[in-house]
């Protein structure tokens, strides 16, 4: 009796089986036509785009098929983060610092400030008043993101959105970022400040496709950094700071050429002569940071020491 | 008819007067209504957040970690006590723990539960927390301590069910003039359990697996959140002590909540017999041990620097010591640790009562222990803070943020009350099991 009910369930399965399949195939086969289908009359959509007259950048009128006309908003972001992150190939950016020519003029805080959309208290330069003992005069000391070749806050941050780009610059995408703020706290030179409240003059660039090379529009509850003026090297141009310096403290160039330039002067000088001769330092070399901020000591000054009211504390 | 088997050999006493607290009475319904009011408050408070920014909290550039993560961290700490006291002391063969192991994974459940909650109270884009999977980076330790703090939830969530699914099969006995849902949730999740033999034998293997596969998940969760400090290179964090410091500190804060939570089930659920003076002289013992360890922890982390005093670790340590933060720090390293320390070595003094004092003094130091732990490092970078306001210079918590942290702690007090009330809060099976040890003991 097991035995037949056996064999009638074997041959029920074999015919269960063999049915399945043959659904299976005229599934599959159906499915290739429609696709085949559906891809013609994509095909067929495509060749009927209409010419559109458009002006190029450089004065031309050309006409172009319709289709291939994609939202340049949309596209403009992404190019944008991905040069963002690539970087400048080939370079290798440094800043050297001439602390004896700075008078705390603050120029460089200004045009910074002005040039990322920050509130006053919001800093990417700021100038700090420094005495390294008590027997030594006080200086004042440009203090920058020392775009650290090893630098800890990318180590910490969760999400890669800040990152180290291979000339040296260390970029913050406020598009990722998730404001947990663990790089304020790696951070040994404070160099980040955080959107607390919604930036200034957001409603202003609501619109303004956001820039990751200027970190612009800001975003509340993100992260912002000074990122080396990045899209004015992109064009070719010296960072903010160092064109708005008015004493000639800043020097700005590229490792690989081993040169730099005085914004203010715009004399161009050998970089390792220039860190040669005058016996240029690292902040907090010992914290193994490797900074691409150089300092020159505040020797033989230009400018007395004026102490600013508001930073006596 | 094996149903009747089983729960048959449980002593009906022991049954009827453990199942005696399942019950949603009136004070129960008061009770979750005051705590609903007040999270409500707190959310709030929250969406104010979320409407204008982090900035209504006291954080600023400089003091960017607050409360909030202070809170993180009493929250991590405070869940480790469900792998001490079922793991450490359970498997070390203790009979006397039984009682209050389920109390302990209850807590650990309830902290670890919402300690996920308390960090994306502090993210200033919570709406893109799914990037921490999307984009997460292997190399920062927050990627780790979200799977680490995921999965000891997990684990303890685990432990708790798996210890309760015999329990939950003897609700048709012990339960009958209870409402006809809360039978039919005990049927369904006792997932047919007989009691049977092979049935026990699965059982006790799961559980011993569960409370090895802990222990690891316990002191990493713990370790890791040290290292969110101790990665940093900024001078009071920057220690190779901060992983064992942070989780002998864990126990004896987890140890305070659980004297806390017995005294009060002892109280209120009438479990004088079961929740004894003996076994409050046990965890007080136990809690000695556990603050021992940590006050040589402090005396390490403290001491190392403070006889060198290098330039930014002496600005660190004067701060605590004589500076601006020197009241709360001696308060919690007095009062929060060594007073009640000493005060437990008495045995007149592991009595229920006085032990609910100190466990609400060591509870409530170890908060601020935390607070100590996060906040006065970052006053003081190694540059100088200038040209900012005043209150990017000394943190002072508001209003908002208090009850954004209070928020996190009233979800605590309501899993730990619906858990309790929903469920016998000591093992009825184990109890029956083990009776005659309570005996001995």
């Amino acid at each position: 009796m097991d035995n037949t009910n056996d064999k009638l369930n074997s041959t029920k399965e074999e015919s269960r089986r063999k049915f399945l399949k043959n659904i299976g195939l005229v599934g599959l086969g159906g499915f290739a036509i429609g696709a085949a289908l559906f891809s013609a009359k994509k095909f067929e959509e495509v060749k009927k785009g209409k010419n559109i007259r458009l002006l190029t950048a450089d004065g031309n009128v050309v006409e172009v098929d319709s289709v291939h006309i994609k939202s340049v908003d949309k596209d403009l972001l992404t190019i944008q983060q991905e040069q963002g992150r690539e970087g400048i190939v080939g370079r290798s950016w440094v800043m050297v610092i001439d602390l004896a020519k700075c008078r705390n003029a603050r120029k460089c805080v200004s045009a910074c400030q002005e040039a990322h959309h920050l509130r006053p208290e919001q800093y990417h330069i700021n100038t700090l008043q420094m005495q390294d003992t008590p027997s030594t005069k006080p200086y004042h000391m440009p203090k920058t993101c020392q775009h650290c070749d090893n630098p800890p806050c990318v180590s910490v941050c969760p999400v890669d959105a800040t990152f180290k780009r291979n000339d040296g610059i260390v970029l913050i995408d406020n598009e990722r970022c998730i404001g947990c703020r663990f790089c304020i706290a790696a951070c040994p030179y404070s160099a980040r400040s955080f959107n607390w409240f919604e930036p200034k003059d957001a409603e202003t660039f609501a619109d303004v496709v956001y820039d990751v090379e200027l970190n612009v529009p800001q975003k509340k509850g993100t992260i912002t950094k000074c990122l080396l003026s990045a899209d004015k090297l992109r064009k070719g141009e010296l960072p903010y700071c160092v064109s708005a310096c008015p004493n000639g403290v800043f020097y700005f160039g590229d490792a690989n050429e081993d040169a730099v330039t005085n914004g203010t002067t715009k004399e161009t000088v050998r970089l390792s002569k220039l860190l040669t001769d005058n016996a240029a330092y690292q902040l907090y070399p010992e914290l193994g940071t490797k900074p691409r901020v150089f300092y020159l000591p505040p020797k033989n000054r230009l400018f007395p020491y004026t102490e600013n009211e508001e930073t006596k504390a | 008819m094996e149903h009747s088997d089983f729960s048959s050999k449980i002593p009906t006493k022991i049954g009827e007067k453990l199942f005696s607290t399942v019950n949603l009475n009136i004070k129960f319904h008061i009770w979750m209504g005051f705590l609903s009011v007040l999270l409500l408050a707190c959310f709030y408070a929250y969406y104010i957040q979320l409407r204008d920014g982090l900035g209504v909290t006291g954080i600023r550039d400089f003091v960017s970690w607050g409360i909030y993560l202070s809170n993180f961290v009493f929250f991590v700490a405070t869940s480790l006590v469900g792998m001490l006291v079922s793991s450490v002391v359970g498997l070390s063969g203790k009979k006397w723990v039984i009682p209050i192991t389920r109390i302990a994974e209850i807590i650990a459940v309830a902290f670890a539960a919402v300690a996920g909650l308390v960090i994306v109270s502090d993210m200033g884009r919570p709406d893109r927390l799914a990037y921490v999977f999307l984009y997460g980076r292997f190399a920062s330790p927050i990627f780790w301590d979200v799977t680490v703090v995921t999965l000891y939830f997990g684990i303890s969530f685990l432990l708790l069910y798996v210890t309760l699914i015999p329990d939950l099969a003897l609700g048709a006995k012990f339960l009958k003039w209870r409402p006809k849902w809360l039978l039919w949730a005990y049927n369904l999740l006792s997932l047919g359990w007989k009691g049977t033999e092979r049935e026990f034998a699965i059982l006790k293997k799961s559980i011993r697996i569960l409370l090895i596969l802990i222990i690891p998940m316990a002191l990493a969760i713990h370790t890791v959140t040290s290292w969110l400090f101790a990665f940093n290179p900024r001078a009071g964090w920057d220690s190779t002590i901060f992983g064992p410091y942070f989780v002998s500190g864990a126990f004896v804060s987890g140890l305070s909540c659980l004297m806390i939570a017995m005294y009060f089930f002892r109280k209120n659920y009438k479990l004088e017999e079961y929740l004894t003076d003996k076994l409050f002289d046990n965890v007080g013992k136990l809690l000695v041990l556990v603050s021992l360890v940590y006050i040589y922890f402090n005396i390490n982390e403290l001491i190392v620097p403070g006889y060198k005093l290098k330039t930014h670790e002496a600005i660190h340590l004067r701060e605590l010591f004589i500076g601006h933060h020197s009241v709360l720090f001696w308060s919690v390293q007095i009062f929060g640790l060594i007073i009640p320390t000493i005060l437990l070595l008495f045995k007149p003094v592991r009595k229920p009562f006085p032990m609910l004092l100190l466990g609400v003094m060591v509870l409530v130091g170890s908060w601020f222990k935390r607070f100590i732990l996060v906040v006065p490092v970052q006053e003081h970078p190694y540059l100088p803070i200038q040209h900012v306001p005043e209150i990017f210079k000394v943190y002072t918590p508001t209003l908002i943020e208090i009850m954004v942290t209070i928020g996190p702690m009233v979800m605590v007090l309501m899993i730990i009350t619906v858990l309790t009330k929903l469920f016998p809060v000591i093992p009825v099976w184990e109890m029956a099991e083990h009776g005659e040890v309570k005996e001995n003991e």
